[in-house]
């Protein structure tokens, strides 16, 4: 099978497991209430009522970034949903089928990959104007090119393999062809290379964030809270790590994963 | 040229192929070269039948069109001038590489079934009947249904094409190169199996090799092609004794 028990995928789905849960309980509940102003308490110390002490506002730092796991977790997820699934048909079809449209939507995705991906955001975003969701669409119509690409290449090499042939033979119509025969062979580079994916969304919605495009104050992100904590990098070392630590785990967990899916030719 | 006039098959012959043309397109908007041939030809006219029981031999060296000319026949390649007819069914292929032609992330019994399925005629557990008995004709046996194909060896695997491509019951099967990646001994046991499957279900077979040995012990009748033409036909045993190109003397006589 694909997946093969090893350390990487042990640790990775442990570490992943973690830092979603947390996320998915903040959804619910959270200590505080992330934006409410305690302006008595700012610049507390880690204690009891505030775990991870409070903000310049007085605001509970745990808090904050709980729902700022949740926040950035939801944009990467969207972002991979437009990405994937629009990268994913392009792809299926681009690769299966090659000819004209191949070349031409190949070369649109070389355009669109030849200029940094922060700058077109930063394009996008001063046309749509800032928020989380035009952030969602922004990022995942960036990710199309890189999707639609390995997709492509998935399907090049496979087409031209005998059982495609032979299954071609036997009368298997062209989307049998691509869905039944063709896709589950690509699924362990996709699921790889999907992992890889959701580590590049989290880091992109955590830039655009940081720059001040992405969820809009008061609401909480990873990237915002690295912007907001800043200032206070000194005085308050806790607030920068506490965001900069979620945002390590976070990766690092869909890093070993997609380290720990074994490609069956490598075997 | 004129219209090509459609003849009716001879009712002795499972194939017969009228003046095949086939060219490949080396087209794309980016790499279309002025100076390279944007078409080029792989096949040159050819004509021959095959009849019914009948073993033809294909041999040439790579790269002369003997892969293309079976890939035609079974419909892979569309874009051909000529005709090709045939009875009974489309001709089923067997290929070189038991490996590439069975698909890697599914089981053997999924394999074997999947020409049925498409086929939509049986339902699900006279399928499984089916593939189990013919998993067992080939000499593998119905425990093997629930393998992956890279758990077989390769004789096994090149016995579960032959399952595979023998389970919709065609009159015609190509066989590119079936054994050339086996071990002797497993070649001779590939070979005598697809002899005595050919006699039980009255196959014909167009058998594509370029190793003489396997032509001269199992065919009836031989073409030699050099690049895309067919430049000799006949008798095996005359073709062996008496060949008239200097090509054919040495494809026969190189070793």
């Amino acid at each position: 099978m694909i997946i093969k028990k090893n350390h990487y995928l042990f640790f990775g789905f442990i570490i992943t497991a973690l830092v979603l849960s947390i996320a998915i309980i903040g959804f619910f509940w959270t200590p505080n209430n992330p934006n409410a102003i305690d302006s008595s308490n700012r610049f507390a110390s880690p204690s009891t009522k505030y775990p991870l002490g409070t903000d310049n506002f007085g605001r509970c730092i745990l808090s904050r970034v709980v729902e700022g796991i949740g926040a950035t977790v939801l944009v990467a997820v969207f972002t991979l949903i437009i990405g994937f699934g629009v990268g994913l048909i392009i792809g299926t079809l681009t690769g299966y089928y090659g000819g004209w449209v191949d070349e031409l939507l190949m070369r649109s995705g070389d355009v669109v990959m030849a200029f940094p991906s922060i700058l077109l955001a930063l394009v996008f975003i001063s046309i749509t104007g800032t928020g989380r969701y035009n952030v969602i669409i922004a990022l995942g119509v960036l990710f199309i090119p890189s999707f639609a690409r390995v997709v492509r290449g998935e399907f090049v090499r496979i087409r031209e393999l005998d059982f495609v042939h032979s299954a071609k033979i036997m009368g298997a119509g062209p989307l049998r062809i691509m869905l039944v025969h063709i896709l589950p062979n690509a699924i362990p580079v996709l699921l790889r290379f999907l992992a890889i994916g959701f580590n590049n969304a989290v880091l992109a919605e955590a830039s655009m964030s940081y720059l001040g495009l992405g969820v809009q104050p008061p609401d909480s992100s990873l990237g915002r809270l690295l912007s907001d904590s800043q200032p206070f990098l000194f005085t308050a070392p806790w607030y920068a790590l506490s965001a900069g630590v979620a945002i390590v785990l976070l990766i690092l967990g869909f890093s070993l994963i997609s380290e720990g899916i074994v490609l069956p030719r490598s075997e | 040229m004129g219209k090509i006039q459609i003849d009716s098959l001879h009712p002795n012959n499972v194939l017969e192929v009228k003046n095949l043309n086939v060219w490949y397109n080396n087209s794309g908007i980016f790499n279309s070269n002025s100076r390279l041939k944007s078409k080029i030809q792989v096949l040159y006219d050819l004509s021959f039948s095959i009849a019914h029981g009948e073993i033809l031999g294909l041999v040439g060296e790579s790269g002369c069109g003997k892969s293309t000319l079976a890939k035609a026949i079974c419909g892979i390649i569309r874009n051909y001038k000529g005709e090709i007819l045939h009875s009974g069914g489309i001709p089923q292929m067997i290929f070189q590489d038991p490996l590439g032609s069975l698909n890697p992330a599914k089981s053997i019994g999924w394999i074997v079934e999947e020409p049925l399925r498409l086929k939509g005629e049986l339902d699900a557990s006279s399928r499984k009947r089916r593939v189990d008995e013919m998993l067992e004709r080939v000499g593998l046996g119905s425990q093997f249904a629930g393998r992956k194909p890279h758990e077989l060896s390769g004789g096994q695997r090149q016995r579960v094409s032959i399952a595979t491509s023998l389970i919709c019951h065609p009159r015609l099967i190509l066989a590119d190169e079936p054994v050339s990646s086996l071990d002797v001994t497993i070649q001779s046991q590939i070979l005598d199996l697809l002899m005595e499957l050919g006699k039980e279900f009255q196959l014909s077979y167009l058998f594509i090799s370029h190793d003489i040995n396997v032509i001269y012990q199992i065919c009836d009748r031989m073409m030699v092609m050099q690049k895309g033409e067919i430049i000799e036909e006949g008798d095996v045993a005359e073709l062996f004794d008496n060949p008239s190109k200097e090509y054919t003397k040495r494809l026969l006589y190189k070793e």
